[in-house]
């Protein structure tokens, strides 16, 4: 029995990284819904054309190499050069920042005004074509992450599990307890969206565009009348977002291969919003959490032997639907969610 | 200068109250639903009718029932692909069990059966509202989903999880399994869509619309000038559940025959079904129609341009067909953000004055 408590709570930490991961991705709908109410459905496209992007210009990729094979019978893939990490990776963002500002110029522009849900469905639009044209650019190949950087004196992105955690923690249990399994990507992961959080918490409390960002989040229209302009400060949003899908897309990308399937984590991150609320930053990260930690455990339990012999049924894969259900009876409480905004509603 | 109200006079209140109150309207209505009947079932062959005609019929079936739920009453939902995989699996189960009963039935009560389990989800709707609605249905999409995977009793513990459809009559005819004939098939769907579709005509021209559109517009109000939100909220899903079940009973049994759920009912059909309705235009009719047929159309005549006409590989035609598809949503939506319906609109307006605008 103790073990078995054990290995709950070893799913409960190991569901704490992940739902650190589910933030990162939900951070950048936070950023992007507080300050244009825009709900980004494409932020997990964002993430796997950032990752994709990453990859092939380290690899030195041609990019639209199979249309161009395809239409002139050539035979090419690479420019035959290799990129250092730390370059490409400024590459991505200039490529990201690119993005934002193509998204803002040519669709958001059109679109001031309208209903939220046609934003939304916008944004749909988007994550199709950035799909497609990401596949049409770089190939659907299966990609792997490697952030070596060799003149940091980083080797890569550390693999496997933490051997310090397990040592540590391998007494506690009977002999058959090995200790604590937890991946050292996300604990590696768990720190650098904290850096996030802290870093971003950091630009809108205290520098001018931070608090710009924030006067447009309160009030475009009050905004916009003290002289933000309120065209500029999207772009600069989405480009932090984009960012931050970046940063989703390696870590995620790391953990399962950069692949079409990378795309799918928005979903993960929808309940996450829902619990934490659309517009706070903390609720993303403790939202992501308290999901991460309860379809971990809820999966433990309703999986486990013991459930299996006083319920006369076991449940497996229960993690494509218990975060929306958990998040879903939590609404019915509390509407807004954990740390949004009180709904106040006038006739 | 024909299309005008002019010489046609009303004499009764019905015929004032007509849904088409334009002679030429009227007539076209009439010539369509003839040719519809009349005309099609005769020259129908199987790519037509499998490729075309049957994915449009059930495709406007499911957009009717979620313009219901989302253009009248102002509740969107990402479910609809979870409430589809309902109608589906309840007529399969009542399919095998009851080998004698018409198909009609069997649609029917996969419909009824679909209304209750939407009511469940729709519970919510009372606290929770737009975009965190929105997200919350999807609860319906993943939970009801990985339920028809996971529990052998609904799919009959067949080894390999799918459901095959067994040949089932209508009045004599064979309208599923791999036997019945397309211009049974067409007409069988037919004859649901136009009676579903002037349902849903009535019911939203009607008192319970009206308070749908109340709900809509702003459910607080609705709810002090003596509009229930409760139970206005509850039918509209309600009913809404019920065309996505039919929908989705036709999906399974006249249209593919055999699916595996997670393929057929995932969550790309929901958001299909919202582009449906967004494109062809929130809160009308023919806007439910004309959507369903732009997005089965659409991706037809992509592949035939790309794979048969430019002869593309047909992995570049596919991520061509995501780009293409991503595009038109997003210039439709900034052209025209009401939907092809408020295009229609337009042009009806303008054709009444032509030839003399001014």
């Amino acid at each position: 029995m103790l073990d078995q408590f054990l290995y709950g709570i070893e799913a409960a930490m190991n569901g704490l990284m992940t739902g650190i991961m589910y933030s990162l991705v939900a951070l950048g709908f936070v950023l992007i819904f507080k300050a244009s109410g825009v709900f980004n459905y494409a932020q997990g496209v964002m993430a796997l054309f950032g990752a994709m992007t990453l990859v092939s210009i380290q690899k030195g990729q041609i990019p639209f190499y199979h249309l161009i094979n395809a239409t002139f019978g050539t035979d090419i893939k690479y420019f035959g050069w290799e990129v250092p990490a730390l370059l490409a990776i400024l590459l991505t963002v200039c490529v990201m920042i690119l993005f934002a500002w193509l998204v803002e110029r040519l669709l958001l522009k059109f679109l001031i005004n309208q209903d939220p849900v046609i934003l939304f469905m916008a944004t749909i639009g988007l994550a199709y074509f950035m799909e497609g044209f990401g596949d049409l650019m770089w190939g659907s190949d299966l990609k792997v992450i490697d952030m070596a950087m060799p003149a940091l004196g980083i080797p890569g992105l550390p693999q496997g599990g933490s051997l310090f955690i397990e040592n540590a923690t391998s007494g506690l249990g009977t002999d058959r307890f090995f200790g604590f399994f937890i991946d050292k990507l996300d604990i590696t992961a768990a720190i650098i969206a904290t850096m996030l959080v802290v870093v971003l918490t950091v630009f809108s409390q205290y520098s001018k565009t931070g608090r710009a960002l924030r006067a447009v989040a309160d009030d475009h229209q009050a905004a916009m009348s003290v002289g933000i302009s309120l065209r500029t400060i999207w772009v600069i949003v989405w480009s932090i977002a984009g960012v931050v899908a970046l940063v989703a897309g390696i870590m995620w990308g790391a953990k399962s291969g950069v692949q079409f399937s990378l795309s799918l984590i928005t979903l993960k991150a929808l309940p996450v919003l829902m619990l934490g609320g659309f517009t706070s930053i903390p609720g993303a990260i403790i939202g992501g959490m308290i999901i991460g930690v309860g379809e971990k455990v809820f999966e433990f339990i309703v999986s486990s032997s013991w459930f299996g012999d006083a319920m006369g049924f076991t449940m497996n894969a229960t993690e494509n639907w218990f975060a929306y259900v958990l998040a879903l009876i939590f609404l019915v409480f509390r509407p807004q969610g954990l740390f949004g905004e009180k709904i106040i509603e006038r006739v | 200068m024909f299309y005008r109200e002019a010489g046609d006079f009303k004499k009764t209140y019905v015929e004032d109250s007509q849904t088409f109150p334009l002679k030429l309207d009227r007539y076209g209505f009439y010539l369509l639903m003839a040719v519809a009947f009349g005309v099609i079932p005769f020259f129908i062959n199987d790519y037509w009718a499998n490729a075309i005609l049957i994915p449009f019929l059930v495709w406007s079936i499911a957009a009717l029932g979620l313009n219901i739920l989302g253009g009248y009453c102002g509740q969107i939902s990402l479910g609809s692909g979870g409430f589809m995989a309902v109608g589906a699996y309840t007529a399969y189960k009542l399919m095998t069990s009851f080998p004698d009963l018409n198909m009609f039935v069997i649609v029917l009560l996969s419909g009824g059966v679909t209304a209750m389990v939407g009511l469940i989800f729709g519970l919510p709707s009372l606290r929770i509202k737009g975009f965190y609605l929105a997200v919350a249905t999807l609860a319906a999409q993943f939970f009801l989903v990985w339920m028809f995977n996971k529990f052998g009793w609904f799919y009959n513990y067949s080894a390999s999880g799918q459901i095959t459809a067994p040949a089932r009559e209508v009045f004599g005819f064979e309208v599923t399994g791999a036997t019945a004939s397309a211009a049974a098939k067409y007409l069988f769907c037919l004859v649901l869509v136009v009676g579903l579709a002037w349902l849903a005509r009535n019911l939203t021209r009607g008192r319970i619309g009206r308070s749908w559109m109340a709900v809509r517009d702003m459910d607080i109000a609705a709810e002090i000038i003596g509009v229930n939100p409760f139970k206005t909220k509850l039918l509209a899903f309600a009913v809404s559940s019920f065309f996505i079940g039919v929908s989705g009973s036709l999906f399974f049994s006249v249209y593919l025959g055999a699916i595996e759920v997670g393929e057929a009912f995932g969550i790309q059909k929901s958001f299909l079904l919202l582009f449906m309705i967004i494109i062809g235009g929130l809160g009308t009719i023919f806007g439910s129609f004309i959507g369903a047929a732009f997005l089965v159309l659409m991706p037809v005549l992509l592949k035939n341009i790309m794979v048969n006409q430019l002869s593309f590989p047909i992995d570049i035609a596919a991520h061509m067909e995501f780009v293409l598809i991503g595009l038109f949503i997003m210039v439709t939506l900034i052209l025209e953000p009401r939907g092809i319906a408020q295009l229609w609109r337009f042009a009806k307006a303008k054709l009444r004055l032509w030839p003399f605008p001014h």
